[in-house]
């Protein structure tokens, strides 16, 4: 534990500490379900329209509805222009929300039925996916869909050799030593894992040690995440 | 779950209620334990824990009332917008009197407004019916949309509010589950001054005693 009080982050925080985090629900009247999710300088917003009737007919399925999740980044949210639609990344991580959520939504009741999830990230700082899954659970939960809890997601960052909890655009860059190394995670609040990316190198045994630490982050996310929510029902 | 509890914000995967309860509609059993499935306000009566929903889009039960508009007419029927995911269907056979075939056109055409019962919803699609009292074509007066969640606001309990308004303005008030609210008066003031009060409700409904309120502000918005 002693490596973890010498080693010193960029911006100064705790190696498990989270960037400040807010959340909104219902934040886009038009919408079906909306919410906002921040990590510092990273803000996600998602919006859920439907169960709808999917078109074209020949991707319905009669067994089950569909779930299609679209996440893109604004062209002003990184500090140089990005050029706007569809890219292979943004087109990945689309599909990884899919994957990270499809596991708790309940959509054996909308056969032919699609639910539009459209993730716009307003401001980039790293952890951006994790952002979205989490605005994203929360907009979900918010236009009814049947669930059956909600995800948090976080990124651990391996930096050098150290794990850190919620990596920002300054240590996804990590040069020294053995580099940085992202792993987003996304688990459920009872600690199941519906998502977990890994590129670079890493033990097992850290491996794990990384899991430990973001099921400690992701209860102080669901904190943040059911808050939000309770506070939108007082309003309506 | 105390009295103060009874009606409180539930988000999916919490526990609302644990021992001896029954699960009821957006929750699941799990052990002992009553789990919520969904967002909204949980309720318990009679030991049946359920989750009234608070936002999302309009999800159609059987015997629900309801407000449409004819997007077809096909040979045996109409086929009817009812802003679900799913068009709904109301057949020929379905309506009180005789119609041939050929005079189906005659009775509704694309482009009006019917209020129909949900008889049967399946695998298919929806199945509505017109054959009874208060229901069938919208001849004339207005159509308001409000949200599909307030509706239950708008009715009040056991209907109070909607016969307020109903008292107040002297106008027929038919409220579709889906969010449409059909409303005929003799004057369009009348009309007009029913909407307003609707519009209202719609605004304030996370109040409580609005029912008071309402009767205020009748008092206060004369025509």
């Amino acid at each position: 534990m002693s490596a973890a009080k010498i080693f010193k982050r960029p911006d100064g925080r705790k190696v498990d500490e989270i960037r400040p985090m807010k959340a909104k629900v219902g934040i886009i009247p038009n919408a079906d379900g909306s919410a906002m999710f921040q990590f510092g300088e990273t803000i996600a917003v998602a919006a859920v329209y439907g169960p709808k009737k999917m078109h074209p007919q020949h991707s319905q399925n009669p067994e089950k509805g569909t779930l299609r999740c679209n996440y893109n980044m604004i062209s002003f949210s990184v500090t140089e222009r990005i050029r706007p639609g569809p890219s292979r990344r943004s087109m990945e991580i689309s599909k990884i929300t899919e994957w990270a959520l499809e596991p708790i939504v309940m959509l054996d009741d909308y056969p032919n039925m699609v639910v539009d999830v459209h993730i716009n990230i307003l401001q980039a700082n790293a952890s951006t996916r994790c952002a979205g899954i989490n605005a994203a659970a929360m907009a979900l939960a918010h236009a009814g869909i049947p669930m059956k809890e909600l995800v948090s997601s976080v990124s651990i960052g391996k930096l050098d050799k150290q794990l850190v909890v919620d990596v920002n655009k300054k240590e996804e860059d990590w040069e020294e030593g053995e580099g940085a190394t992202d792993i987003p995670i996304t688990m459920t609040n009872s600690g199941k894992i519906t998502h977990i990316q890994l590129d670079g190198k890493i033990t097992t045994k850290q491996l794990k040690e990384a899991v430990e630490l973001a099921r400690e982050a992701t209860k102080k996310i669901y904190e943040v995440q059911k808050n939000a929510l309770k506070e939108v029902g007082g309003e309506k | 779950m105390s009295n103060e509890e009874k009606r409180k914000i539930i988000i999916p995967g919490e526990v609302i209620a644990k021992g001896d309860y029954l699960p009821g509609e957006g929750t699941e059993k799990k052990g002992d334990e009553i789990i919520a499935l969904r967002f909204g306000l949980a309720e318990e009566s009679n030991k049946l824990v359920k989750v009234i929903p608070l936002s999302g889009t309009y999800h159609p039960r059987r015997g629900n009332v309801v407000i449409g508009k004819v997007e077809n007419v096909t040979f045996n029927g109409w086929v009817v917008d009812i802003g679900t995911a799913e068009n709904a269907f109301l057949p020929l056979a379905e309506v009180p009197r005789f119609v041939s075939k050929d005079e189906i056109e005659e009775v509704m055409t694309i482009g009006d407004m019917v209020v129909a019962k949900i008889w049967n919803i399946n695998k298919r699609g929806i199945d509505l019916s017109i054959k009874s009292r208060g229901l069938g074509k919208v001849e004339d007066g207005m159509i308001v949309k409000v949200n599909p969640n307030k509706v239950p606001r708008v009715i009040g309990k056991e209907g109070s509010m909607i016969n307020l308004i109903k008292d107040e303005t002297k106008c027929n008030i038919t409220v579709g589950q889906n969010g449409l609210i059909w409303i005929h008066g003799d004057k369009i003031e009348d009309e007009l001054h029913a909407k307003k009060a609707i519009l209202f409700i719609t605004e304030k409904s996370f109040v409580s005693g609005l029912t008071d309120e309402v009767k205020k502000w009748f008092g206060e918005n004369k025509k």
